[in-house]
């Protein structure tokens, strides 16, 4: 069995121009910011993002990288509306597909499990249609009849997550209380990329965590990325917390300027 | 003791939850999740409630259940729960918008997206809480339809708008083709206040009754145990 370990250098060399990109975590809230930070080190761009955006989709799109965004939504949670998306949405930055958190977990979930499409009981009636005018809606072939839509599978060419722990192999761990999408995101990916704060031997991964908290399995992995503080500024529970004045910071400096002061050196 | 505004605002808020039985009480918004949990507390004991996060918690803090958002999206579906969300914009129909104003294409504000707002308006009732009424926020036309008003429900089976609570008043559907009624003033507000704040004519009826008063117990829990510090009345002056 291999070992996966790599930096988020060597990690960000695979992925290339053009590819779509699924960022794991929600709003922000452990968000794989390590990677992100490599990524933005590298020339890799004209990418279609999918993502519960938080300040990666608000780094990436400041930073030019984006062609096209697949979100429900973009926020810094304490802070509800990202500064850095906002400007770059209101000057016509890049192409949105703005669809329903439903709507993105069932995307997800139909890529993980090899299908066309799933059925959602949402985005009907709503202008999630009229602004995604390629989505197309399926009819139950049931007594019922109803109208649903028929919502594409998020395919991934790679994902990018953060957990808390993970072995070399790519068995990886939350510890946290929310799991998000993350597994989802590698299930649905062509390749993945974890970030951890820790990573430990395989057997200490049940020592003292319960089964459950296994949440991202081997087969799923291409790469693991020893990455201590590696969703920082956002939280990553248990370990740390949001860090609300380098959030602040981020917030509240231009792109350029934030850039220059945190975004130089090799390593995050 | 004088009630004040965002106390009445706070009493229309929990009555959303009445009669509701053991779903999930979901509050958007300071004065929405006092509310929440004054229900719980008296009429709604049966109420679910989470801790903002993963949690599904007890009054006391107890932990009781796990919702992660997955779970949480599939409670959703199944219909087991009334949200109470905020809108930028809101017509008379009920459309909601959280997403952007202006054109989306290119918005002159870009705002959240439109999150949960298009499954929610689907699947379970949907009620609005705006902290600040005015001719801004309802608006005859919002920019981009997130949560699913009536005129566009075209009948959904499980779609159901039960109010809508503003600063100045509650808001219903109950009209023949549910266009925005007003339900009840909370007391100090005209009906006048109402017409100039909203930019659509809402239906009034010819006798608008004030929105009721807390009992002493009620009082009593939102100033001494559920809001303590007043956080209310920096969402909702007097």
């Amino acid at each position: 069995m291999s070992d996966k370990t790599m930096s988020a250098d060597e990690a960000v060399a695979r992925l290339a121009s053009g590819m779509t990109l699924g960022i794991g975590g929600w709003g922000s809230r452990r968000k794989p910011m390590a990677l992100v930070h490599a990524l933005l080190r590298s020339d890799v761009t004209d990418l279609t993002v999918v993502s519960c955006g938080g300040p990666d989709v608000g780094m990436l799109a400041a930073a030019g990288r984006i062609r096209k965004l697949v979100a429900p939504f973009v926020t810094l949670d304490s802070i509800p509306l990202e500064p850095h998306y906002r400007a770059a949405r209101e000057r016509g930055a890049f192409e949105l597909m703005e669809i329903d958190e439903a709507m993105f977990m069932w995307g997800l979930r139909a890529a993980a499990n090899r299908l066309p499409f799933l059925p959602v009981r949402a985005g009907i009636g709503s202008d999630v249609m009229r602004v995604n005018p390629g989505l197309r809606t399926v009819t139950s072939p049931y007594d019922d009849g109803e109208t649903f839509v028929a919502m594409p599978a998020l395919r991934l060419d790679a994902a990018l997550v953060h957990l808390n722990r993970a072995d070399r192999l790519g068995n990886a761990q939350y510890l946290g209380p929310d799991p998000y999408f993350d597994d989802l995101f590698c299930e649905a990916a062509g390749a993945a990329y974890v970030s951890c704060e820790q990573v430990v031997d395989t057997a200490e991964l049940t020592k003292g965590a319960a089964l459950q908290s296994l949440l991202v399995r081997r087969h799923t992995v291409t790469g693991v990325v020893e990455a201590p503080n590696g969703a920082h500024f956002t939280s990553c529970a248990p370990d740390y917390g949001r860090d609300e004045a380098a959030q602040k910071e981020y917030a509240s400096t231009p792109w350029p300027e934030f850039a220059e002061r945190h975004l130089k050196g090799t390593t995050p | 003791m004088t009630v004040t505004r965002s106390e009445y605002c706070v009493i229309a808020c929990a009555d959303a939850w009445r009669g509701g039985g053991e779903i999930l009480a979901s509050p958007m918004g300071l004065i929405p999740s006092v509310g929440a949990r004054l229900a719980r507390r008296t009429f709604s004991p049966d109420l679910l409630l989470t801790d903002g996060e993963a949690m599904l918690v007890r009054d006391d803090g107890t932990v009781e259940g796990w919702l992660p958002y997955r779970q949480h999206l599939a409670l959703v579906t199944g219909g087991r729960r009334h949200v109470m969300m905020g809108a930028s914009q809101i017509d008379r129909y009920g459309n909601q918008n959280i997403s952007c104003i202006g054109d989306w294409a290119r918005p002159t504000r870009q705002l959240l997206g439109v999150r949960g707002a298009p499954v929610n308006t689907l699947n379970n009732p949907t009620s609005y809480w705006v902290p600040r009424h005015s001719r801004r926020v309802f608006v005859e036309k919002v920019d981009m339809v997130c949560g699913v008003g009536y005129d566009r429900a075209a009948g959904a089976r499980y779609h159901r708008i039960p109010r809508v609570v503003s600063d100045l008043g509650v808001f219903d559907f109950a009209t023949p083709d549910h266009a925005m009624r007003l339900a009840s003033l909370h007391p100090g507000v005209t009906v006048d206040q109402v017409r100039q704040a909203t930019g659509f004519d809402p239906v009034i009826p010819d006798e608008v009754p004030y929105t009721r008063e807390p009992t002493d117990q009620e009082l009593e829990l939102i100033r001494e145990v559920l809001d303590p510090h007043n956080t209310r009345s920096r969402e909702v002056g007097s």
